[in-house]
């Protein structure tokens, strides 16, 4: 069953250089690496920052574009995973496993749903 | 024959409820198509038994008649949409294999307590799909509205079928939390018969505890939860009086206890402490049990406090520890201890029981101050009527 995990709450991103910099990219590289190990590694993403945000309404068929992030609130989606688990419980082992979620992010998860007739392929 | 053929299907449905019910969740993958087809199949049963004969095997047929039932629901939804991209787990469940499973009850158990879903999910849907209870019973005991308890469990099952908590003991790795969490389930709906004074509803919590605990006989908590109930249970019939006011422990008529419940708590309590190391349920059993000696032995209960408070600490144990000092050493040593407790100013326990030591302390205007305070958080008639007596008592002084 596909996941995905959505990160909140991790804007604090350390810049290249910045010395926890290396040390939060090996802890997210060696996340990856696991999921790969397990065979549940789909995709993953890091966000650039809500400042960078659109959003898009359609109003009377006409685009409405708003600059800045859907929702007014502090907690901010800052990345994503999406990753093929056994069931629930590896996934929510995998959630805790989430380097950001170490930081103080929080993570939700939500099964990815199947819609007959929906195709999605890759073309 | 028709009151034969009725009472055999309601033999067969009190008695083997869960573990059918158990079955078709497993084969189905799905609580509430489970549990329509489980009705449907205890209402043919009812139609079809008196004209011909009740089975050989009334279980085997009511499992046989449910599934069937859910496959025909299954197809005809299937029908109506386009083909689902999966095709449905009950179509790899021979008949043969349903009826063979062996105990899924456990998997049940485990299931309705997922840390996934809220706590009151997990009560609501233990007491509904282990206990049996129907959905208004469990809306009069938690004081909800029926429809709005109706939802809870329908958004409990959905998330079960839809987030993939799959349907099993947990693995190794996350049994011992998981045992936690389905102890404290339990628990928490006997505490909930306990502070409203439902039999039934402690009786459903001990039952539930047993069936726990013979599942996972080599569990010392399950065990030692069981002896906690048993033991707690025992007082009941002296813990109130006939017109529902409070007795305390020390003024308790003994006589009132039920001496058989105490010795199977006891008997179990043995059995638990034989494992060798004590986990909460079995410390807070112990406690339990040295409450209902005479005299109580306070200085022993004030350690075993202490050795919970080193497992799993929590305000109201500090509280009942600090209590237990004040027992033990006098009451100002158990004040000190109460003082620096955080966390608890809006808990009535608290303040009656600091209320109780200035008083003891000769300490009058205190003691009704913090008597007030207690009585204005207290919520259930009984302690309200309590504290204000006690109050009374020391203005008049």
């Amino acid at each position: 069953m596909h996941y995905m995990f959505l990160i909140y709450n991790c804007e604090d991103r350390p810049a290249h250089g910045d010395p926890r910099f290396e040390e939060i990219l090996k802890r997210v590289n060696a996340f990856a690496d696991e999921c790969r190990n397990r065979g549940v590694f789909v995709a993953g993403d890091p966000l650039k920052p809500v400042s960078t945000a659109t959003t898009v309404r359609v109003k009377e068929g006409k685009a409405v574009l708003t600059d800045g992030p859907f929702a007014e609130t502090h907690e901010h989606l800052g990345g994503y995973y999406l990753l093929n688990c056994r069931d629930l419980d590896e996934a929510l082992e995998l959630a805790e496993m989430i380097p950001q979620a170490q930081f103080g992010a929080t993570i939700e998860v939500r099964p990815v749903d199947h819609i007959p007739g929906l195709n999605h392929g890759v073309a | 024959m028709s009151d034969l053929a009725s009472a055999a299907v309601e033999r067969v449905y009190r008695e083997h409820r869960t573990r059918m019910l158990a079955a078709l969740v497993r084969a189905l993958g799905d609580f509430e198509l489970a549990e329509d087809a489980l009705q449907e199949a205890c209402s043919q049963a009812l139609r079809k038994w008196p004209r011909s004969q009740v089975p050989d095997d009334p279980f085997a047929w009511l499992l046989t008649v449910a599934r069937n039932h859910a496959l025909d629901r299954l197809r005809h939804a299937q029908m109506a949409r386009t083909k689902l991209p999966e095709p449905p787990a009950p179509a790899t469940m021979t008949e043969k294999q349903l009826i063979d499973l062996g105990d899924e009850r456990l998997s049940l158990i485990f299931t309705c307590c997922h840390p996934a879903l809220n706590e009151e999910a997990r009560l609501a849907l233990t007491l509904q799909a282990v206990a049996g209870f129907t959905a208004a019973q469990i809306a009069r005991t938690f004081l909800v509205a029926e429809p709005a308890l109706a939802q809870r469990l329908v958004r409990a099952k959905r998330k079960i079928r839809d987030a993939g908590i799959t349907f099993e003991v947990p693995a190794d790795h996350l049994l011992p939390e998981r045992r936690q969490g389905v102890l404290t389930v339990i628990y928490l709906i006997f505490t909930r018969g306990y502070t409203t004074a439902d039999a039934d509803l402690r009786h459903e919590a001990l039952r539930l505890g047993k069936l726990v605990a013979a599942l996972m006989p080599d569990e010392p908590e399950a065990h030692g939860l069981v002896a906690l109930m048993l033991l707690h249970d025992s007082r009941s019939a002296a813990r109130m009086t006939p017109e529902g006011d409070v007795v305390l422990l020390d003024e308790q008529d003994r006589t009132l206890w039920d001496v058989e419940e105490i010795a199977e708590g006891m008997t179990l309590l043995d059995r638990a402490l034989r494992f060798g190391t004590a986990g909460p349920y079995v410390l807070h059993a112990v406690i339990a049990a040295l409450h209902v000696q005479d005299p109580v032995d306070w200085t022993r209960i004030t350690a075993l406090y202490a050795e919970l408070l080193a497992v799993a600490p929590t305000p109201v144990i500090e509280l009942n520890h600090a209590v237990a000092v004040a027992m033990a050493d006098g009451p100002d040593a158990g004040l000190k201890l109460i003082d620096g407790i955080t966390g608890l100013d809006d808990y009535h326990l608290l303040h009656s029981a600091r209320a109780d030591l200035l008083r003891r302390l000769d300490r009058r205007d205190d003691a009704v101050a913090a008597y007030r305070r207690a009585h204005e958080l207290a919520v259930s008639p009984a302690d309200r009527r309590f504290l204000a007596g006690r109050l009374h008592s020391l203005e008049d002084s």
